[in-house]
């Protein structure tokens, strides 16, 4: 019996799911391609749920502990699904001389939510990083993915108070 | 791909150069994108082409001094420029071959003075994603050279000759692992790349793979023909999407000119490498986590030996090294071991980069050569602490290392001078803090990122950082004694000594070097219930006088 006879279909007609596929079938379905799809998943669908990471470890013949394991182990995955905007203060030690405690604060003030969460009406998702490396510029903030650098919490008030205006 | 080939390729790409009378380099590096240096470049080249100037506009990587960005160069006049915007586009080029713009004078002070530029020695002066202006610059020089006219064994001699020691933190000398390797036998061996740069406040990595990585791709490649590799991998945090970019453009023109792949410049070698993206997980810079973790496993650390060197990846040998340890080696094979050795000090060679980050006047990454004093690196280049505030302490190894004082400035930079005065060389992060700081605070940051980072695998650094975090907090809060400081330090003791690897043992660092030289803020903590700096909120606690107790 021909090997991907064993795979299982795809879990829907979604086209993002080829992306999923593809990544495997260039690492010709070898186990340790594992966090590598998961990359993918991540970035085609912004989180990882559970179907997705059934499909994911049948299809690469990984123990299902072993794949929900490393979802967890790593801090980039994320199980839950983010808002329409993204926020992530980062909290490495550069931006922390620079007062990155304060943006924080700040910013759970505004939001009404902790670090790792997203705001009731989904709208944005708030977390924190462990460095971008972008250091020279500290305090560093990520608006919806673009950096901005040597930021002012009252520069962070307004986006964040324009995002949940709306 | 032979020498003359490789001499053909660099001539024409200086061909190209000299069509130009001038050349605007714009960088193009993390820090200076975020301020939209992307948009400067489009309008000094749209502003460039009304001109009628012969003028090349070419996109780099990091010019160094983030602090003054985006930042432009100008050649052949060596002008640069800071703060430089769109609007500015105009004055830019006006100014080629003219009086330069007063106005985006980045001020640079002594900022380039005093540097050697080894690693970055291409950073800000070619496109990182055109392999040939790397060639033009004496790229791949090396790698042919070795192939052709020296054994593994006289590369490995060339590299222990040059005293390179292990750029990621441990300082363990290259030549040393590279020849353990090349001795251990097997039919399959892999190199790979750290650039899972997890200390926070270092980024010479990403900057050197954003702005020159053909460079580490040479140096792995020699380093794979040196202990017989076939396969490589880079390992890179994907929290740097645009490294990550970079890399794989590189790759694929390090491929299409035949520098990886079979039959590598015309000989028996064969090299490929892949990248593999980390997850976010700091232990991952823990080689055999980083291993577990390529193989798609959890990034849990296991005890050596064995070491990697006889059994890594799939349980085959296994050369690690990190990004700037494999971007030394191009150099020292082009220009020998004794060239490089020639540099630094007794037993630490070469330079090193730091990035120079904080309370500092200029921040950026700055290139020195070993035995380079503190003082020099952090008054004489980066121009000493901001808004008239006192220098208090810098932060260097990341978690792992310490915080060392004014009376330490004088201490010349090196892997053992650092390790005895309390903190270590990690991968180049110079955290500068100034009198408003709360050292006590600082050691909770750290300790409250290790417990957070612990893979939880043993015992030791899983429950004892958290005990650790606890007890510092109950210091930061006013809640402590005597007793818990007493704890704490028993606790640094033995989570130091019984933790697996180096995450856990070196998880107490920060404490005991704020312990060592800031001790009186602890007491004042404790004691007075006074934060020197502060930064502390110590007003929930009342101090029972009567008793000796404390309530908080």
């Amino acid at each position: 019996m021909p090997l991907y006879a064993e795979r299982p279909p795809l879990p829907s007609e979604d086209k993002r799911w080829r992306i999923v596929n593809g990544t495997m079938r260039k690492h010709g379905y070898s186990r340790n391609a594992l966090i590598e799809t998961l990359h993918t998943v991540q970035s085609s669908f912004g989180f990882l749920d559970e179907p997705s990471i059934r499909f994911v470890a049948k299809s690469l013949r990984v123990p299902l502990s072993q794949a929900y394991g490393v979802v967890t182990f790593y801090h980039f995955f994320s199980l839950k699904p983010p808002g329409k905007h993204t926020c992530t203060i980062c909290t490495g030690t550069a931006c922390y001389i620079k007062g990155s405690e304060k943006l924080v604060a700040q910013a759970e003030k505004l939001l009404h939510i902790h670090p790792g969460m997203t705001t009731p009406d989904g709208e944005v998702s708030l977390t924190t990083a462990r460095c971008v490396g972008a250091c020279g510029r500290a305090p560093v903030v990520l608006l919806d993915g673009e950096l901005s650098g040597q930021i002012e919490a009252a520069e962070l008030t307004q986006q964040l108070e324009r995002w949940t205006m709306q | 791909m032979n020498v003359e080939e490789l001499h053909e390729i660099a001539a024409a790409a200086v061909e190209e150069r000299e069509k130009f009378d001038y050349e605007i380099n714009v960088c193009m590096g993390t820090g200076c994108l975020s301020q939209h240096s992307d948009k400067v470049k489009a309008a000094i080249e749209k502003e460039a082409e009304g001109s009628g100037k012969k003028c090349h506009v070419r996109r780099t990587g990091c010019m160094g001094l983030c602090a003054a960005g985006p930042l432009v160069l100008m050649e052949p006049s060596e002008k640069r420029y800071g703060h430089v915007h769109e609007a500015d586009a105009k004055d830019v080029v006006a100014s080629l071959g003219g009086e330069p713009v007063a106005r985006l004078d980045p001020h640079l002070g002594g900022y380039f003075d005093g540097q050697t530029h080894v690693v970055l020695e291409n950073s800000g002066h070619i496109d990182p994603e055109k392999i040939d202006e790397y060639i033009a610059r004496g790229g791949y020089e090396a790698l042919l050279k070795a192939l052709t006219d020296m054994s593994p064994a006289s590369v490995i001699e060339q590299i222990a000759k040059a005293g390179l020691r292990g750029r990621g933190g441990g300082g363990y000398p290259t030549g040393l692992k590279w020849d353990t390797v090349a001795k251990v036998k097997g039919t399959q061996k892999y190199v790979i790349c750290n650039g899972d740069e997890g200390d926070p406040g270092a980024f010479m990595d990403r900057s050197v793979l954003e702005s020159d990585p053909q460079r580490v791709i040479e140096g792995m490649a020699i380093a794979a023909y040196a202990i017989g590799a076939t396969k490589g991998f880079i390992y890179v945090r994907a929290e740097y999407p645009l490294a990550v970019q970079r890399l794989t453009v590189a790759l694929r023109e390090a491929r299409r000119r035949g520098f990886l792949g079979n039959g590598i410049c015309e000989t028996t070698f064969n090299f490929d490498i892949d990248i593999r993206l980390g997850a976010g997980a700091f232990v991952c810079g823990e080689e055999t986590a980083l291993i577990a973790s390529i193989e798609g496993k959890r990034g849990t650390p296991r005890p050596r030996p064995p070491y990697p060197a006889v059994s890594g990846l799939w349980g085959d040998p296994t050369l690690i090294n990190n990004v700037e340890t494999f971007a030394n080696v191009a150099p020292i094979i082009r220009h020998g071991g004794e060239w490089f050795a020639a540099m630094g000090t007794a037993r630490s060679k070469g330079t090193k980069v730091f990035a120079l980050t904080g309370k500092i006047q200029r921040t950026g990454l700055v290139e020195v050569p070993m035995g380079m004093t503190l003082r020099q690196i952090i008054f004489g280049i980066g121009g000493g602490v901001p808004d008239g505030r006192k220098f208090k302490a810098v932060q260097t190894g990341g978690p792992s290392g310490g915080c060392l004082p004014e009376e330490h400035l004088d201490l010349s930079i090196s892997y053992d001078a650092l390790i005895s005065a309390g903190s270590m060389m990690g991968s180049g992060g110079m955290i500068v803090m100034d009198d408003t700081s709360c050292m006590v605070s600082v050691a909770r940051f750290f300790m409250e990122f290790c417990m957070t980072e612990s893979c939880g695998k043993c015992v030791p650094c899983r429950a004892g950082t958290v005990q650790m975090f606890e007890l510092l907090t109950k210091i930061t809060k006013g809640g402590a004694t005597h007793r818990d400081l007493d704890r704490l330090t028993e606790l640094c003791e033995v989570v130091g000594a019984t933790s697996l690897c180096g995450l856990g043992q070196t998880a107490p660092n920060p404490v005991l070097s704020t312990l060592r030289y800031f001790k009186h803020e602890y007491l004042a903590h404790i004691e007075e219930k006074r934060c020197p700096a502060g930064v502390c909120d110590l007003s929930g606690a009342t101090v029972d006088a009567a008793r000796g107790e404390v309530h908080a």
